[in-house]
């Protein structure tokens, strides 16, 4: 049983027409390894083989990936996890294009984020020492600012498949309830006037696939709850 | 070579990490045309792994708190090889650099009062050594580093940086002069070649801690940069000042913050002891790295293990209550069980020694300027070159880094090199272009891999690499184990030099990169393994058993490794601060 | 910001409250002829049009068949604009589900207030 099945995505744009998937047999010598491991024992044996890994512990969001089925981060995920009847099936993210193998083109993905202004607003003067904020007012950022862009919910969320190019998507929508819910800025109308049109927030349908993958335990159609909520007191 | 592409910038910034970022930040923001050429998207840089927090005197936790006393522990902890000047720099101008990431909005824990929250952390004291335990360490959580990264990244987006992502540099242009003007390097989307031409190049690429067999480092840690400079004829100082941080999880490698320390947690031998109380009887957990380090050695060798092999001791947690945990460690909590299968609120965290920063690197004064030697062995600037940073020497950490400094080093230097290069720029600056040998030199490395036909692989050199450093120049070292490191890193250089890159594909060739990669690790090991050899004392980081005092009239000095004959040569330590008094070398106990 | 001309209330937010306020709406008038049936078990044909002989029963019907219009109007146009990436074939469809609409509301006015 410690010969385990991989079978992995590949598709190179010099050489291939069309992507295919490549099997591979690893003997994990009966270990729980992660599934990034494997991946390196499969580049060690090809090193054609192409895909992103930066810190090795779940916190940089290079390796977001489809596993069996599911994203996630496959320096994270436990072959115990995922595994079944002995096969592990590794694709790239779904919804973005593929560059090559399990890497995929993030423009999409960035630009939703980009678009949120993710960075602190506010026009009045900064004080000598930093600006107060109590452990209440600081405990709302929590659950918000921890993403990692790993984009493991974005593309597993049916509303950014449709509309990549005007759905926010869950990533983006949490960072701009990151704002939003800071004490310190004071962009919020602004803010909340970018995201009133059909699409960039309200083509949320509530799936929650976004919370089911995130690798941080986050909770993205919480987030654009409250936005919504702000939305709503702000217009009646 | 004539139809490769010119892309022209003010300053080119090489790492996307929190230094590179904060002097991009200083340049976009004054309008001068910057860009970031990162090998990976910027938040993946390895700053965003840094837990515990960044240290600097803002008098939150303690309204009396001094910058001074923080230099002194600085300059204690660096067991008197850090550049006083540098010291001074680094702790004076913190609170302007840490104030300004929370104007920018990064999400700093918080007292009741509404200040930045601030947790002890290993060698900090009050009033110089004589006050007691100091809480120093501006904290988000355990995730400060992650909130900081993302912080200067989203500034830099606002201030219009361009952004050269997943570009990969792969040696520094010198002109007939010998300045610094560009680098050439690799988009790793389409395999393109481009010179990029810039009157300031600036090597902001991290630390190298993947030279050694187990690390606390992210996979992409190679020492690119030390290895451009090394490979430009550049001189590297303290090299063999490596970190070996105490609370790395036994196995796997990733890092458990100070900050668990420094919360109240504590190391344990089989016994169930506390041994640090033994070794260092006032700070105890919270000694300088390299002592606890030690100690747990010291433990481990004498039997007191823990584990099957007794080869790694026990950090616990669980006296500190579930809510603690989860609110100051959070991000521990969640490691500990995906790497150690254990919940530190009940169950303590096997932990070993794990190879986590490198002190030494390229020399720089405290604007960032890179400094050569003449043959004389007078200080000279390289035009053009600037690093900041972990690849950067100031050097403030001297021979052991202090925890939470290194957040410090990177936004307060890495904000000096801009204000320095903007005013540079500002004035004006000309240097001769290079010439097409120039371009060509700076290229031939590529061209070699591009064109092997045959040879090792890679991966099985780089394991070969780790495992000789890792044997050879861990945190006890000696003469003879050392003699046959270099000896055995001389051959690798012979073999890395044969080796064979078999994917030849353009489109986001990983195995290319990881090939120019490799001969950065193996130039930074070398570097490392002849600065070790040649140190006969024992200081901070660099512990011998043959030598195993320091000795302050032979070595009180900065080492200087020099490429081109691979020597050794001293170079003097900056005692004269500007506004204090010298901090005379003292015996070193905690 | 994403421009969009055929929607239903130009704002998101809007569409989003039309679509909350009608299905409450449509789920109390649903709820209301379910009961009358339940209670009515040998309707026939004198009592059901006395029902709809109210000028009440009438203006809740009403109600209830405009609600029918924009919650069809909101959710057709979302799901045309998910799935359907011409802007011909969207367009078209979209003009198709609107004239629909409109005959179905003029129809019901009718069927209320003709007979």
């Amino acid at each position: 049983m410690s010969n385990l099945q991989v079978s992995v995505y590949r598709y190179n744009p010099e050489t291939d027409s069309a992507p295919y998937m490549q099997e591979f047999q690893i003997d994990t010598q009966g270990r729980d390894l992660m599934v990034l491991n494997i991946l390196t024992m499969i580049k060690d044996q090809d090193s054609s083989l192409a895909f992103r890994r930066s810190c090795r512990e779940g916190v940089c969001g290079s390796d977001g990936m489809n596993m069996n089925g599911t994203n996630g981060l496959a320096c994270i995920t436990p072959l115990s996890d995922v595994v079944k009847d002995n096969k592990l099936v590794l694709r790239p993210l779904p919804g973005l294009p593929v560059m090559r193998d399990l890497v995929v083109d993030m423009g999409l993905f960035y630009k939703q984020y980009e678009r949120m202004q993710p960075y602190l607003q506010n026009d009045t003067a900064a004080p000598a020492i930093e600006r107060l904020q109590s452990p209440e007012e600081r405990d709302k950022l929590d659950g918000l600012y921890e993403c990692i862009l790993c984009a493991c919910c974005s593309t597993s969320c049916p509303s950014f498949w449709w509309n990549p190019d005007k759905f926010v998507g869950p990533a983006g929508l949490l960072q701009a309830y990151r704002f939003l819910a800071d004490s310190r800025d004071n962009a919020t109308q602004a803010r909340l006037a970018e995201l009133e049109d059909p699409f960039s927030l309200f083509r949320c349908r509530g799936i929650m696939n976004c919370v089911a993958v995130c690798p941080k335990g986050l909770n993205p159609t919480r987030a654009i709850g409250k936005i919504r909520e702000m939305l709503l007191s702000n217009a009646t | 070579m004539s139809t490769m592409r010119n892309l022209t910038f003010d300053a080119i910034i090489i790492g996307g990490g929190g230094s590179g970022l904060r002097a991009a930040l200083e340049l976009a923001k004054s309008g001068k045309k910057t860009a970031v050429l990162s090998k990976v998207f910027p938040t993946r840089s390895h700053t965003v792994s840094a837990q515990g927090g960044i240290t600097c005197a803002i008098a939150s936790a303690d309204p009396n708190d001094d910058w001074r006393w923080h230099m002194y522990d600085t300059v204690k902890g660096g067991d008197y090889i850090a550049d006083q000047d540098a010291a001074e720099y680094l702790c004076s101008e913190g609170p302007k650099a840490v104030f300004e990431l929370e104007h920018m909005g990064l999400p700093f824990s918080r007292f009741d009062n509404g200040r930045i929250y601030q947790r002890p952390f290993g060698g900090q004291s009050k009033d110089f050594g004589k006050g007691g335990q100091a809480a120093r360490t501006c904290a988000a959580a355990d995730r400060t580093g992650h909130a900081l990264l993302h912080t200067l990244y989203q500034n830099n987006l606002k201030n219009n940086t361009v952004f050269l992502d997943e570009w990969y540099a792969i040696d520094l242009v010198k002109n007939a002069n010998g300045d610094v003007v560009g680098c050439i390097a690799l988009c790793i989307e389409t395999g393109e070649i481009v010179h990029v031409k810039s009157k300031a190049t600036v090597l902001a690429t991290g630390g190298a801690g993947r030279i050694y067999a187990s690390t606390t480092n992210a996979l992409i840690n190679t020492g690119d940069g030390i290895g451009m400079a090394l490979r430009a004829g550049f001189p590297m100082q303290d090299m063999e000042m490596w970190q070996f941080h105490p609370t790395g999880i036994y196995g796997a490698g990733t890092l458990v913050t100070e900050g668990c320390r420094g919360e109240g947690g504590y190391l344990i031998n089989k016994d169930g002891e506390r041994f640090m109380e033994r070794y260092a009887p006032n700070a105890k957990d919270l000694a300088g790295r390299d002592v606890v380090a030690r100690s747990m050695v010291m433990e481990v060798l004498e039997g007191r293990g823990c584990g099957e092999n007794g080869d790694h001791v026990m950090l616990k947690l669980d006296h500190l209550g579930e809510e603690v945990l989860m609110k100051r460690l959070p991000g521990i909590v969640e490691l500990s069980k995906t790497f150690a299968h254990v919940d530190p609120v009940k169950e303590p965290i096997p932990v070993t020694p794990t190879c986590h920063y490198m002190m030494g690197g390229i020399p720089t004064n405290v604007h960032g300027q890179a400094i050569t030697q003449d043959g004389d062995g007078n200080d000279q600037i390289v035009n053009g070159l600037f690093a900041c940073g972990e690849a950067a020497c100031v050097s403030v950490h001297g021979a052991n880094r202090l925890g939470g400094n290194s957040l410090l080093d990177l936004v307060v230097f890495g904000r000096a090199a801009g204000i320095y290069i903007d005013k540079a720029l500002s004035e004006g600056i000309e240097y001769l272009d290079a010439s097409a040998s120039d371009i060509e030199r700076a290229t031939s490395r590529l061209a070699r891999w591009n064109e092997s036909s045959g040879g090792e692989s890679v991966p099985e050199l780089k394991a070969e690499l780790q495992n000789t450093m890792q044997n050879a120049f861990g945190v006890f070292r000696q003469e003879d184990n050392m003699q046959e490191g270099v000896k055995k890193l001389a051959e690798l250089r012979e073999r890395i030099g044969q080796a064979h890159l078999g994917d030849k594909s353009d489109v986001f060739n990983t195995a290319r990169v990881e090939a120019l990669e490799l001969d950065n690790l193996l130039e930074v090991a070398e570097a490392t393994a002849i600065a070790a050899l040649d140190r006969k004392e024992s200081r901070g980081a660099h512990s011998r058993y043959d030598y195993p005092d320091r000795d302050d009239v032979n070595w009180l000095k900065h080492s200087l490794f020099h490429p081109g004959d691979k020597t050794v040569t001293k170079r003097d330590v900056n005692f004269t601060p500007k506004t204090v008094d010298t901090f005379e070398p003292k015996v070193r106990t905690y | 910001m994403v421009t969009n001309i055929t929607n239903l209330g130009r704002s998101g937010l809007s569409d989003w409250l039309i679509q909350r306020v009608s299905a409450v709406v449509l789920a109390l008038y649903a709820l209301f002829v379910v009961a009358y049936l339940l209670f009515h078990p040998n309707l026939d044909y004198v009592t059901w049009s006395g029902l709809f002989s109210q000028t009440w029963m009438r203006i809740f019907s009403l109600l209830a068949f405009i609600s029918m219009a924009a919650h069809a109007w909101v959710g057709l146009w979302t799901v045309s604009t998910d799935y359907l990436k011409h802007t011909g074939v969207r367009f078209a469809f979209q003009a198709v589900v609107i004239l629909a609409i409109f005959v179905f509301l003029v129809w019901g006015v009718q069927v209320l207030w003709g007979a």
